[in-house]
């Protein structure tokens, strides 16, 4: 059997497992990414706060997601927290891996996301949020009617990149079992050893996904401008 | 209407306001000049509370502004005010840059709102501009829609922050009628500009200051035709 048949003989019967690999990816980074752009607009919004201690936790916050793996994260939340729910209650506490993946990635993106909301407020001009409350609107209807709808269509590029960045790094899943796309690829090449026809096509399910992503951005920047300009 | 005590103001180490006093009647037109640095924009936005001042008192209709239990929404709301660079929301057509305070702010419903929004872009000569963003619209254009969006909160009192300063030279006029219109229907204003020539044919009174402190205050005539203090003569001589 000549290389070329190896590699087509192999992509192939791994392929439709990949694929559903990657359905899993798509719903982990996706729900990871809404729970994150959730978490990161308050803890962005908190970071801005003048309570000194709504701040001092929200800055904790980005700061220990941001300053560690997020390897670990998983495994804090996959292993570790079980435990500690066993030593104090005595209880079984089993977490399902999607379940922990989804927290696990929703924290971790909610502190990078905070990051890019809170320069994307910044950005907007001081004169917005004067005119604002000059109307009489308080803090909360300024922010949500004028500063953020504002910020929103500036952090869009970032907010993509984050998306890209998040669904690789769901990779790291697999270390916990959860069959995504990579995880997929390991179980058949442990059966078979076809490495390469098998990470040639996993690398290729996520240039496709990325690529999409990144392009989807670029369409929602330009029609946005376009909402701008018309 | 408006009554400002010993008014104290400052940036860290640099003090703009050193006790300024003054009072404003309903229906007066008063006229702040100086030069640049004087403090007389910190003053204005002192009046809404954009800044917080470091000391004194301002109480407007009875209402004590630096008291902790007063409402400065409600305040807010009864305050217009106009910015130099306009500070329109970019995101938003004109007649919705005029509606979202009435209906956000008072509550009303939209058809409300924009009905108030639509009679005051005809006051301000824009009545076909109602679906344009601020982008598509000249300075002077968008000066005129920020002065709706401020009367859609039917404000007794309207303050202008250098309103025409940022404006091409051609367009200065254009809004400044819609000013002289809005002082002929008997609104209390209180104007910080470079515009001798409003504050002639339109003020009631016109204070100058200077180094953060009112220097010199009178009618228009008096004061430039007939300055007291030197340093109000050096400064009209410089202008006019």
């Amino acid at each position: 059997m000549n290389v070329l048949e190896y590699y087509a003989k192999h992509l192939g019967a791994v392929f439709p497992s990949l694929l559903r690999g990657a359905v899993l990816t798509i719903q982990v980074t996706a729900l990871s990414e809404m729970f994150g752009i959730i978490i990161g607009m308050f803890a962005g919004l908190g970071k801005l706060s003048k309570n000194k201690i709504i701040k001092g936790f929200c800055g904790a916050y980005v700061d220990l997601i941001r300053g560690t793996p997020l390897l670990v994260q998983v495994f804090l939340i996959y292993f570790g927290l079980p435990n500690l729910v066993l030593q104090i209650t005595g209880n079984r506490f089993p977490i399902d891996p999607f379940v922990a993946a989804v927290w696990a990635c929703s924290i971790n993106s909610g502190a990078y996301v905070a990051e890019i909301f809170r320069s994307g407020i910044q950005s907007i001009e001081k004169g917005q949020m004067e005119a604002a409350r000059s109307l009489g609107m308080n803090k909360i209807q300024a922010m949500r009617y004028i500063i953020l709808p504002q910020a929103f269509r500036r952090i869009i590029p970032p907010l993509g990149n984050e998306f890209i960045a998040l669904m690789k790094d769901t990779s790291i899943l697999s270390a916990i079992g959860l069959e995504e796309l990579v995880r997929k690829g390991q179980l058949y090449t442990s059966s078979t050893f076809a490495s390469f026809p098998v990470y040639t096509g996993v690398m290729l399910i996520y240039l496709v996904m990325t690529m999409t992503v990144s392009r989807f951005v670029t369409y929602m920047e330009r029609r946005l401008k376009v909402i701008d300009r018309s | 209407m408006i009554v400002v005590k010993n008014l104290y103001k400052d940036f860290g180490n640099l003090k703009v306001l050193k006790g300024v006093n003054t009072f404003i009647k309903e229906q007066e037109v008063v006229v702040v000049i100086g030069p640049s640095g004087s403090g007389k924009s910190t003053f204005l936005r002192c009046l809404n509370l954009l800044e917080e001042p470091t000391s004194g008192e301002i109480i407007i209709d009875g209402v004590n502004l630096l008291d902790k239990n007063t409402d400065i929404n409600k305040v807010r709301q009864g305050l217009g005010m106009v910015f130099q660079r306009f500070n329109l929301f970019p995101h938003m057509t004109a007649l919705e840059n005029i509606s979202i305070a009435p209906m956000k702010v008072k509550g009303l419903s939209r058809e409300e709102a924009e009905k108030i929004a639509r009679d005051l872009l005809a006051k301000v000569d824009l009545r076909d501009k109602e679906d344009y963003l601020p982008d598509q619209l000249s300075g002077g254009q968008q000066q005129r829609v920020a002065i709706a969006r401020a009367l859609a909160m039917q404000p007794k009192i309207m303050l202008f922050d250098e309103p025409t300063s940022a404006l091409d030279p051609e367009m200065v006029g254009e809004v400044l009628a819609v000013m002289k219109n809005l002082a002929k229907e008997g609104m209390t204003m209180v104007v910080v500009t470079h515009e001798m020539g409003f504050a002639k044919e339109v003020g009631d009174r016109v204070l100058f200051m200077d180094e953060g402190v009112i220097v010199e205050e009178g009618s228009p005539e008096e004061l430039f035709n007939n300055p007291k203090h030197p340093r109000t003569k050096s400064f009209l001589s410089k202008i006019l």
